[in-house]
Order: C-alpha cells, then structure tokens, then sequence
C-alpha cells in the first residue's frame, strides 16, 4: 500500500466531501417536486379512502377535485378561521402548539348518496413511529362514515394491521357520543361485543399501536367536540 | 498482473466471480453477512425483489466507484471513504423511489437507511474493490447482489405464502380454496424469528447437497 501524507489526506477528504455535498443537493432540488407530489396524491387517495372511494394513485387527484367540495380550518372553540389552507395544514406541527393556537382542519365531502359527510384528519403515535388517519363522519357528526389508518413503521403483521381494510371496515357505523356526552371509539382487547357502538376488535399481539391509535382518536376529534354538537342535524 | 489486461470481458475467472456468490460463497448462506436485513424484508415478496434490486446497484456502483479510486484512497481513511461512498449512493436510491416509486418506498421505509448499514456491501469493498480492478469489481458487486437477492427471494416466497397465503399480492391459497376446508395461515411466519429458521434450513440444505461447503471443525 502506497504512503500518502498529511496533506495529501486532508485534500482528498475536502474534495470528497464537496463532491458528495454538491452531488446530493443537486439530486434533492431536482426530485423535490416530484416528491411533493408524491405526498400530495397519498393525502388525497387517504381522504378519499376514508370516504370509502377507492382511489389508485392516477385517478386520486381527480377524484378528490370530484367529492370533495369544500375545507376550512376551525380553532379549538369550533369557530372558521379565515385565510388558512386546511390542505396544507401539517397536523404535526399543529400539535406542538398550545391548544387555542392551533388549526383544525376540516374538509366537507358529498359521496355519491348524496350526504354530507364531513373528514377530520387524525395523528397520533404508535409502538415505533408517527400513525395518522383521517375519519370521516355522517350528517349527525356522531356515526362514522369510514375510517381509514396508516402508520410509518409499524410491525408487520402486527401493528402495522391497522392500515388493513379488515381493521378499518370495524370502525364503520361506530359512534363518538352517547347523548351529548363525548366518548370516542375503544379499542378493546380480546374483541369488542358486536353490539358496542363505542368499540372494536384491537390487534392481536399489537396492544401498544392499538393503544396508541385509541388514544390518536380520542385527543384529535375531542378537539372538535363543540363543533360537531353545533352543527349535528 | 499485466496478463489480465488482455483477459476477455467474460473470462472463465471473471465469469466465476458472477456465480460464485450465487452458490458456493454466497454472501447470506456462507460468508453469514447481511442476515438482519434478510429477516426484516421478507415478510413479503415485493419489498424482498425491491431490496435485493437496491442492495445489488449499491454495491455494484460502489466496488466499481471504490475499485476506480483504489490508487487514490489514502490507506488511513479507507473505510471512512467506503462508507461515505456508500452513503451517498443509498441517499440517491431513498430520494430516487421516494420522487419516482413513492409505494415502495413507503414499505421500505426505514430500510433503505438501513442498506449503508448492510455488512455485505463494506464487506465487498474492503475484500474486494480496493484490491481489483473496475470491471472485476463490478462483476463481483452484482454476483454478490444476486446471491443476496436470491436468498431473500426464497424466504420472502416461503414466507409470504405461509404467512399471509399470498404470492406477490396474489392470494393464492383462497383461490385454491384451502380456506374453506379449515387450512390457515402460520402467524409464525410473519415473525422475524422464522426469517432465521428459513435461512438456517436453506444453509442445512446446500451443505447436504454439497458436503464440500460444511466448515471443518
């Protein structure tokens, strides 16, 4: 092997490391917008498959254009904030703030029975990373119209069954109050009675995501409570 | 070494180093590298085909990339060099299926990061690229890469149509109407434990059928 000096090394690792920086910025600028994009049509095929209109990555944003006819962004009192695009509202960072600050987005969508059916984005946490979903509810904003879940990197095969139509299809018909009071929907281990209106089969050997999604549901539509029983019909 | 300089393209020894790591010095059975990604990908058979695919460009650039600055590569900060090639090259593949493949890289997810950590590749470069020449680098970089793949496509098949009784998304076990006569799935498959117990009967079966691989003792 052949003696390089001092020098030699600190020149060549320089060099590299330019050559690299430049080599990765160049590649990130130029796939950024096609991964945006990206992002954009996995939104709105979520939104769309939580109005149980399944969507495949070509025809989403036509279809979203379609049934989805209005948003607006509430704050936590249930009042219409102007001026805010509830598209790009980032949930995540939503959460961080404190509770009067932040925007509840909410889109309003009529499927082909005509209803309107509202969709409430939701993000929470499972075992190893970030879940989300979207749920959308009936007229009386209590029954839920489809749900539908998907998470970062959750087990496979266990937690991960959460985005399985299987696991979704439970939640349909499932209520969030019982008069006026709110309760969200349980995720019960061992199996829900069929009868519940307020619970559903968690996953076995997935307890904490189930958890986690149980909870997911419960702290995002809470924030919604005073809307949703001022604009029940 | 000058005598290779006239060796064809696809000598009987360039041609060897393609196959070799298919059977007889296959990178997961024998050389026993890479063996946390086998059990994290094969649950199913289209991430498996996607990450033997990443695997097998990644290391087939960088030993060529690696082979090409050998001269150049201060001995002190060579596997700093290895890894930060590595990297590059995988960051390109994530961004790449991220703008282009958006699906499977949402099922990869964390495991794209996860192929620099790939033992197989650093493995391939400090035993091979800084020691030969591009092209036979290259031809060792994709053998290596198909032996992997290979591997994991056994398992991911194995696995995928025990466990959730599908092959590549197709459910072939309903169609087959097993399920009707009380057939069901083995939830044990889908665990990363039977990836290990997969590969350990793969690497029991290629040393029974040929006894010239079993390690002396």
């Amino acid at each position: 092997m052949k003696k390089f000096s001092n020098k030699y090394i600190f020149i060549f690792s320089t060099v590299m490391v330019v050559i690299v920086a430049s080599l990765l910025s160049l590649a990130a600028t130029l796939l950024q917008p096609a991964q945006e994009r990206n992002l954009e049509i996995e939104k709105k095929k979520s939104m769309l498959e939580s109005i149980l209109i399944p969507a495949t990555r070509n025809d989403a944003v036509e279809l979203y254009d379609k049934y989805i006819k209005e948003s607006f962004v509430l704050n936590s009192k249930g009042e219409i904030m102007e001026n805010v695009d509830a598209f790009n509202v980032v949930l995540k960072n939503e959460q961080k703030k404190p509770l009067d600050e932040q925007y509840l987005p909410v889109f309003i969508s009529i499927p082909d029975n005509g209803e309107k059916v509202i969709i409430l984005p939701v993000q929470g946490k499972g075992l190893w990373g970030p879940i989300w979903g979207y749920v959308s509810l009936m007229p009386d904003m209590n029954t839920i119209y489809g749900v539908t879940f998907d998470h970062k990197g959750e087990t496979p095969g266990l937690g991960a069954e959460i985005n399985t139509s299987h696991f979704e299809n439970m939640f349909k018909g499932k209520q969030l109050f019982d008069n006026d009071k709110f309760i969200s929907v349980d995720v019960v281990k061992g199996g829900a009675d069929p009868n519940d209106k307020h619970g559903v089969d968690a996953i076995s050997g997935g307890t904490i995501t189930s958890k986690g999604l149980e909870k997911m549901l419960f702290d995002c539509i809470a924030k919604y409570e005073d809307y949703l029983l001022k604009n029940r019909i | 070494m000058n005598n290779q300089e006239k060796e064809p393209l696809f000598s009987a020894k360039n041609f060897n180093l393609l196959t070799a790591p298919l059977n007889k010095n296959n990178p997961i059975t024998i050389q026993v590298l890479g063996i946390c990604s086998a059990l994290a990908v094969t649950v199913k058979l289209k991430p498996a085909l996607v990450m033997a695919l990443s695997v097998t460009i990644v290391i087939a650039v960088s030993n060529v990339v690696v082979a090409a600055l050998r001269q150049y590569i201060p001995d002190r900060i060579r596997i700093i060099v290895q890894l930060v090639v590595i990297a590059t090259l995988v960051i390109l593949v994530d961004q790449i299926l991220k703008a282009y493949a958006f699906d499977v890289s949402k099922q990869l997810s964390v495991f794209v990061g996860l192929i620099i950590t790939n033992c197989i590749i650093m493995g391939r470069l400090e035993a091979f690229a800084m020691a030969n020449k591009p092209w036979q680098s290259f031809l060792d970089g994709v053998g290596n890469g198909a032996g992997y793949g290979i591997i994991l496509i056994i398992v991911a098949f194995l696995r995928e149509l025990l466990g959730s009784g599908t092959i590549y998304g197709y459910p072939v076990i309903e169609k087959l109407g097993l399920y009707s006569i009380g057939y069901e799935n083995n939830g044990m498959m889908i665990l990363p434990p039977m990836a290990l117990i997969v590969v350990g009967l793969i690497i029991w079966a290629q040393r029974g059928r040929d006894k010239s691989l079993i390690e002396n003792k």
